[in-house]
């Protein structure tokens, strides 16, 4: 028999939610999942969880596309030159428009798998936690604790007003 | 709406089925739309066959104004594209609660008006069929762009614009296709199951786990902040398609900033003229209220501000730098042959805005919706005015010479919007035309509800 129980409390108020993420965690239970229709940054806060790694994918991403972006447009130059009026090969402020066009383009490709790469999409299946009706308007806060703990995790969710409370 | 049951429990619920239940099942006005949309498209794609086939004389670009209404509706359409982007990222950014529904129509608005943009160079090529030159790749000519043209950079430009707007528009769906499949599983039939599959596949398995919920806001964070330089750059580069010729009128550094300005003006008109009949067509009377009117106009009447400074300072530059050339050109342009086109460009983008000065007219939708339609016909002429009038006025007299547009030119000109408003028409009826995740979170943090029409900003 299992010695861990999932208890999943389901709001129609996000503020609710919050409050009831903020005494799961000063009571000490750590594996706390909240779904939602929108999210607030105060959940986001409530919950403390990590800063999201995007921000990683978004910086090397902008820098590869500004250093190909030069790379490109200066190696080109070089490689099939057109001498006019004795100038420098290399136009570096006329390159800059490429380079920073390629900044923008990957930053923005590269912030976007990111996301998915940690968010684990696309994927086929859903979280088996999910139900239809936490896209719609359901804050569900889910809360995996041990058995001897699990009366006291739902009545402290059941103090927050929940639609309803079910262990699993 | 019997498709989207079950009924509400909630003001959240309620926002989910009002904007699911204004999809699919069009009416026989929107069926007849189509047809004629479709009819006018038709039309166009033979002027244009006829153009490849006998060349480029059917159109009426001639020596010297090689440079025609082509272009013009190129840096119209681009014009139009920039006011999604700006209405999504930078609003997201400064937190203006009033744009979310509206930021999800235009920035559709941005990806199909680019993508009528991105046509008109490959029309206006005389040889279509090269246009990859373009595209740096290795090739056995060993030849490479040259980088130093402002055409180059127009093509990076544009091509990265439509990537992140698409991609920046396609994340800001992924919720609220989750939203659409998840109401789809609680229905019975065989359309239900078939539009369950479709938009599941399309919201790539998105379930709104918090830890989903911090990637993606994290990642809309970041496009919206390197989308707001982007729009900026955009129609700069743009802009320097012209200004970086030395011909009298367009070799001016103002054109950046002018430029962008004269873009996000034409936008916002282009969002009011779509939004009016949409709102209604939808039955979406109380998402888009008097109060985000009232906001657009403010924007429109900051920009048409902007834009007249600019139409003066030009002026007062040729006038000031001494250069009988530059000064001739812009006497010329509002005296002589094309008088006509900018009188109606100062009257629509200058003078008629002003009356969003007044609260009781940006209160007013249906004013709003007129005062727009003259700016986005004011917007066409000015880009009109400084491409013609320039070229056909340069520098030796004997070299001058006058241009009109042949009905090839003008077919797919009309044609060009018949392209824009039949994607537009499909994209309202096959996807939420209203973010609903957005308004869920103006609901929640107290920002606006619909059916409120509050007083103030």
């Amino acid at each position: 028999m299992a010695t861990r129980r999932n208890v999943t409390a389901t709001f129609t108020d996000i503020h609710a939610a919050v409050g009831a993420v903020r005494s799961l965690r000063l009571e000490g239970c750590q594996e706390i999942t909240v779904f939602g229709p929108i999210m607030e940054q105060e959940l986001e806060d409530a919950l403390g969880k990590p800063p999201s790694p995007v921000r990683r994918y978004a910086l090397i991403g902008g820098l590869t596309g500004c250093i190909c972006g030069f790379a490109l447009t200066v190696w080109s130059s070089y490689y099939y030159p057109l001498v006019a009026g004795g100038k420098p090969l290399a136009s570096i402020p006329a390159y800059v428009v490429i380079a920073f066009e390629l900044t923008i383009l990957f930053a923005g490709i590269s912030a976007l798998i990111g996301m998915f790469i940690h968010n684990r999409m696309p994927s086929i299946k859903l979280h088996p936690a999910h139900d239809p009706s936490y896209t719609d308007d359901s804050f569900a806060v889910r809360v995996t604790c041990a058995l001897d703990r699990q009366e006291r995790v739902q009545d402290m969710l059941r103090s927050y007003g929940p639609r309803e409370v079910h262990v699993e | 709406m019997a498709t989207v049951a079950p009924p509400a429990r909630t003001p959240l619920s309620r926002v989910s089925r009002d904007i699911i239940g204004a999809l699919w099942e069009p009416d026989w006005r929107y069926r007849t739309m189509i047809l004629v949309l479709l009819a006018i498209l038709g039309w166009a794609g033979f002027a244009w066959v006829y153009q490849i086939k006998t060349g480029m004389g059917t159109a009426g670009i001639t020596h010297p104004v090689m440079w025609g209404v082509y272009i013009t509706n190129f840096v119209f359409w681009v014009g139009i594209a920039h006011s999604g982007t700006l209405i999504s990222a930078i609003l997201y950014l400064l937190r203006s609660g009033w744009r979310t529904t509206i930021n999800r129509a235009a920035e559709a608005m941005t990806i199909f008006a680019v993508m009528t943009a991105g046509l008109f160079p490959l029309i206006h090529l005389g040889r279509v069929w090269y246009f990859y030159f373009l595209a740096p790749y290795p090739n056995q000519r060993l030849l490479w762009p040259n980088f130093r043209s402002p055409l180059i950079w127009d093509f990076f430009a544009i091509s990265t614009y439509f990537t992140i707007s698409l991609l920046f528009w396609y994340s800001g769906l992924i919720p609220d296709l989750a939203t659409i499949r998840d109401r789809m599983k609680r229905l019975s039939g065989r359309m239900a199951r078939f539009k369950e599959r479709v938009y599941g596949a399309l919201a790539l398995g998105w379930h709104g786990s918090d830890s989903q919920w911090k990637n993606y806001r994290r990642a809309y964070l970041y496009m919206a902040a390197i989308a707001t330089p982007l729009v900026l750059s955009v129609h700069s580069v743009v802009s320097w398609d012209f200004a970086m010729a030395i011909t009298p009128g367009w070799h001016s550094t103002i054109f950046a900033p002018y430029f962008v300005a004269g873009a996000i003006f034409s936008g916002i008109a282009m969002v009011i003229t779509l939004s009016v009949p949409f709102r209604w067509a939808l039955g979406l009377e109380d998402y888009i209220t008097e109060y985000h009117y009232d906001n657009m106009g403010k924007l429109l009447l900051l920009t048409s501000l902007i834009v007249g400074y600019a139409y003066t300072a030009e002026y007062f530059m040729a006038w000031f730098s001494g250069d009988q050339v530059e000064w001739e050109s812009f006497v010329w342009r509002a005296t002589g042959d094309y008088a006509g086109p900018f009188i109606v460009m100062v009257t629509c983008n200058v003078l008629i805005p002003l009356l969003c000065f007044a609260r009781k007219i940006r209160r007013n939708i249906r004013a709003m919706f007129v005062i727009s339609i003259f700016v986005n016909i004011g917007m066409w002429y000015e880009r009109f005015v400084i491409i013609v009038s320039s070229l056909a006025h340069e520098y030796i007299p004997g070299a001058w010479g006058l241009y009109t547009p042949s009905w090839v030119e003008l077919s797919i000109t009309v044609g060009s919007f018949a392209w824009f408003l039949l994607w537009f028409m499909l994209f309202a009826k096959a996807l939420p035309a209203i973010s609903i995740t957005e308004v869920k979170e103006s609901i929640t943090e107290g920002v606006w509800s619909p059916g409120d029409k509050k007083e103030g900003a």
